[in-house]
């Protein structure tokens, strides 16, 4: 016969053992959860003011344990990219005779890097610059690539502050939330 | 004396008077003589004389004569007893002969005279006939004249030609000095003067139809002579010194389409006659002949048959006409048709997104709101935004969908599913609510309902718990009660719907699904207007249940999608409801467990998950649309190698890369010349990598050009984790993908 005060101890350790993690994880997974949240909730506001799309949404699905820096990575690419290329922009317009050829494939790449990550505004930026590098308007592309260089400026700063939310949340063990994505419209 | 037989002459023959006897009776002796030989002489050369032997005798006779005389010479002297006795032979001859050809001619002589009067008989004869030559060659001029005038009047399908064409033809062939044309008015009660011959500008005169000479003109169908003095005769100035020449008339029926029947033709039930005039030129004593008649009234008649035609033809290039403005207010009906369709498409297209993004944001934000800490008033708030929004979210896709089904554009999604756990499912979300509302909910399926189907499970619960819930939703007290059985044909001829007579094969079966509730039942009339869109009974009773109104009406068209029908049966106010609706289920395939899935999507039968190191190539300029793409592809299992360039491409492409992607985003970049060059160098089909371009562009030359360069695909940017693995996998089945435009 079991001594029952002894197994009323144990059963008691035990399921103060059990509670005490529970908490623990409990208070932790409630800090993964609050940044997860954080993190969404920033993404989706992200979304409203217009300077991301859908396509981000993408990006983030690509991201996992075979490829976990994916998204960082390519964040990190397009900052690089851009950069330079609003660089060259720049460069270009000041000179004397403007290299409109030079300029239609410089927007056309970064037309072509911001849709592939989704950033909004420097896409639509770049559309504009387009028309205005078509018709050799020269006040016009300056002002474009103010623009542009605004709206880029934007992007980085915000996509900066959520790679720090994402690193944080996999610094307290958590996982990034997945964003569900519409599916195909047929 | 000797005593001579010599017969001494009385007279001596040197006396003066002798000699002349002698000349005279030697001539005459000549004459006789020759007489016959001319009468031989001639009747040899003519070839018919039917008294040949009259002739002879006539010789004979003159012949002897002849001799008597000749004979007569010798007597002048003295002369023998012998040349006595042939004298007088000869003598009594020739008056035996003479007498034989005097009895002889009171016979023949009868018949030499008939033979005259039979010669002046034909002569006449022959007189008449060319009289009546004469007279035939003059109807045939007519006859010819009215032949040419039929054919000038019925060349042409103008009236006024028509009219003008008769008037001067009739003018010329009948060499008339006025010829002139009356027509009713559009009262009836007169005519007007038309048409004249002569004169160029006819004045307007009319004259009231009600005359005694019109009357009797319009009465019969010949035509009649009247008087000069008639109304309708007196169109020239009249002048004293004129004898006016005989005037004719003669009715013209006018006809209207409604008159063509065919069996009053000869009738001609119209009242409706013209009149014509014609008038002889004055002071030349011509007469109307018959055949001249005959000729107007042919013409008449021809004259109304060629107006009749007339008429017809405006008549038919009037309704011509207005078919032709009627097809172009159709065309721009439907044009303005299809642009109103084609916007309103763009409008759901874009809304439908547009719409229902920031709707999962405010339901996925509330949902999220909900599971933090709230005090009660903000959860109470939380949960009104939530069931408001959730709300709103069914109703945007309720409009969405019934437009799409209005479109004809909703598919089924058929799929083997479990009609009992749907039966339950619907009867779980349904329970909370009538107990709520102390309904009692009672559901009876039939044993022969099979437990498996194949149709849409989604709309099929949708349909049912529309049903079910408007049953609950408008009755306050009772009960609710649902059956379900399968449909025999007997059971399904409803009177209601006598066309629609479903037949159960061995591969489908029709379920019958019956909700009757206790609440408080509908009109009868306005049963027809539950399935109308957005118009719903305004009864006290639904006033606030709220309920769009679409409810039935995407039910209906989910049943009838279903190959069903769906009906409503109430007796009345306060007697409670019946609903009822039949749709078509497939059976599924007798093949124990296999649920074999209905592959409505025509693409492919399975996608793929993982590619299993499948070896691709990409080539893109972008630095950032390469990673991307690059890290899609890996994501879906992909083995990948990126490229840069075009040169990078070509060195890199072997045999072993299975698919080559070139993103064709970059401008005055040549993806089509290294697609061309990587064909050409591998010259087999299965040894070749399948080329797929990477657009960011729908429009057509891209994709024509991409077919031209014979590349295998097209695939429009950006790409979602699902599109691409669907890609790769239409990709490996079919060897080419290319995406609808």
């Amino acid at each position: 016969m079991t001594n029952p005060t002894n197994d009323t101890t144990i059963i008691t350790t035990n399921i103060f053992k059990l509670l005490k993690e529970n908490l623990l994880t409990k208070r932790m997974s409630n800090r993964v959860t609050e940044l997860q949240k954080e993190f969404v909730y920033y993404t989706s506001s992200l979304f409203d003011q217009g300077i991301l799309n859908d396509q981000f949404n993408h990006l983030q699905l690509l991201q996992d344990e075979s490829n976990p820096e994916f998204l960082a990575e390519i964040v990190n690419l397009f900052f690089q990219d851009t950069q330079k290329l609003l660089d060259d922009l720049t460069k270009n317009l000041e000179q004397e005779n403007v290299d409109f050829l030079m300029l239609d494939k410089t927007l056309h790449h970064i037309k072509g890097s911001s849709s592939s990550i989704g950033a909004v505004g420097v896409q639509n930026a770049c559309v504009a610059f387009v028309t205005c590098s078509n018709e050799k308007n020269i006040e016009g592309c300056w002002r474009c690539l103010e623009e542009a260089r605004n709206a880029y400026n934007v992007v980085r700063s915000k996509l900066d502050t959520l790679l720090k939310i994402e690193q944080e949340i996999v610094a307290a063990g958590g996982s990034i939330p997945k964003p569900s994505v519409e599916p195909d419209e047929e | 004396m000797e005593s001579c037989n010599c017969i001494e002459p009385q007279w001596p023959h040197d006396d003066l008077l002798m000699k002349y006897q002698y000349i005279s009776d030697f001539f005459i002796a000549l004459a006789y003589f020759s007489i016959p030989l001319e009468l031989i002489y001639f009747v040899k050369k003519s070839a018919v004389f039917p008294y040949r032997w009259v002739l002879v005798q006539f010789g004979a006779f003159i012949v002897l004569c002849g001799a008597t005389h000749l004979i007569n010479l010798w007597t002048f002297r003295i002369h023998t007893k012998t040349v006595e006795v042939v004298m007088t032979t000869a003598k009594v001859l020739t008056a035996a002969v003479s007498c034989a050809t005097a009895l002889m001619l009171v016979h023949i002589i009868p018949d030499l005279l008939s033979v005259k009067t039979r010669e002046l008989f034909l002569k006449k004869k022959a007189a008449d006939l060319d009289r009546e030559m004469g007279l035939i060659r003059t109807q045939e001029e007519t006859g010819r004249h009215v032949r040419m005038l039929t054919h000038e009047i019925r060349s042409t399908l103008d009236r006024h030609t028509i009219l003008k064409t008769t008037l001067v033809e009739l003018g010329r062939t009948l060499a008339l000095e006025e010829c002139a044309l009356w027509m009713p008015t559009r009262t009836g009660l007169e005519l007007q003067l038309a048409y004249t011959l002569r004169q160029q500008n006819p004045v307007g005169f009319t004259v009231p139809i009600q005359h005694p000479v019109i009357n009797q003109v319009f009465s019969s169908n010949h035509a009649v002579q009247i008087s000069p003095n008639c109304p309708v005769a007196r169109i020239r100035p009249i002048s004293t010194k004129y004898m006016p020449g005989e005037v004719v008339a003669v009715r013209v029926p006018l006809l209207h389409l409604s008159n063509f029947q065919i069996n009053d033709w000869p009738e001609l039930s119209t009242k409706r006659y013209a009149l014509m005039v014609l008038m002889l030129p004055s002071d030349s004593a011509r007469q109307w002949h018959v055949h001249e008649l005959e000729l107007v009234e042919v013409v008449a008649d021809q004259v109304a048959v060629a107006l009749s035609h007339a008429a017809i033809l405006e008549e038919s290039m009037r309704a011509q006409q207005q078919l032709l403005e009627q097809n172009v207010a159709l065309d721009l009906a439907r044009r303005e048709a299809e642009t109103a369709i084609r916007a309103r498409n763009d409008f759901l297209a874009v809304m439908n997104h547009e719409m229902r993004t920031p709707m999962h944001a405010i339901i996925a934000l509330s949902s999220l709101l909900q599971e933090t800490e709230l005090i009660p008033e903000q959860r109470l708030m939380v949960e009104a935004i939530l069931k408001s929004s959730n709300l709103l979210a069914t109703l945007i896709n309720d409009v969405l969908d019934l437009s799409r089904l209005e479109d004809g554009s909703l598919k089924l999604d058929n799929g083997v599913f479990n009609l009992h756990t749907m039966f339950r499912e619907v009867l779980n979300l349904i329970k909370p609510i009538a107990s709520i509302k102390k309904l009692l909910i009672t559901t009876n399926l039939a044993t022969d309902v099979p437990e498996f189907a194949v149709g849409d499970e989604k709309r099929l619960m949708q349909v049912l718990l529309n049903v079910i819930g408007n049953a609950v939703k408008f009755t306050k007290e009772g009960s609710v009660s649902v059956t379900a059985l399968v449909a025999k044909a007997e059971s399904l001829r409803d009177a209601r719907t006598p066309d629609f007579i479903p037949l159960a094969t061995d591969d489908h079966f029709y379920l019958r699904v019956q909700v009757k509730d206790s609440g408080p039942g509908i009109n009868p009339q306005d049963i027809p207007k539950l399935f109308t869109k957005f118009a719903q009974p305004q009864t006290p009773a639904n006033r606030n249940s709220g309920g769009s109104g679409l409810g039935l009406a995407i039910c209906k068209r989910f049943v009838n999608l279903m190959e069903g029908n769906i009906w409503i049966e109430s007796e009345g106010l306060g007697k409670g409801c019946t609903a009822i609706f039949v749709v078509k289920l497939g059976s599924p395939e007798r093949s124990n467990g296999a649920m074999v899935p209905f592959a409505s999507k025509p693409l492919v039968n399975h996608i793929q998950s993982s590619f299993g190191g499948l070896k691709v190539l990409i080539m893109d300029e972008n630095g950032v649309s390469r990673t991307v793409t690059k890290g899609l592809l890996m994501h879906v299992g992909c083995d990948v190698l990126t490229v840069a360039s075009s040169e990078e491409c070509l060195l890199a492409v072997s045999r072993e890369y299975r698919v080559v992607f070139l993103d064709l985003s970059m401008p005055g970049f040549d993806g089509f010349e290294v697609a061309v060059q990587i064909r050409k160098r591998f010259s087999k089909r299965h040894e070749r990598p399948l080329i797929v371009a990477l657009t960011g562009s729908a429009d057509r030359l891209t994709r024509e050009n991409c077919v031209r360069v014979g590349m295998d695909g097209c695939v429009l940017k950006p790409i979602s984790v699902d599109k691409m693995r669907s890609v790769l996998s239409e990709l490996l089945e079919r060897r080419t993908v290319f995406e609808p435009l």
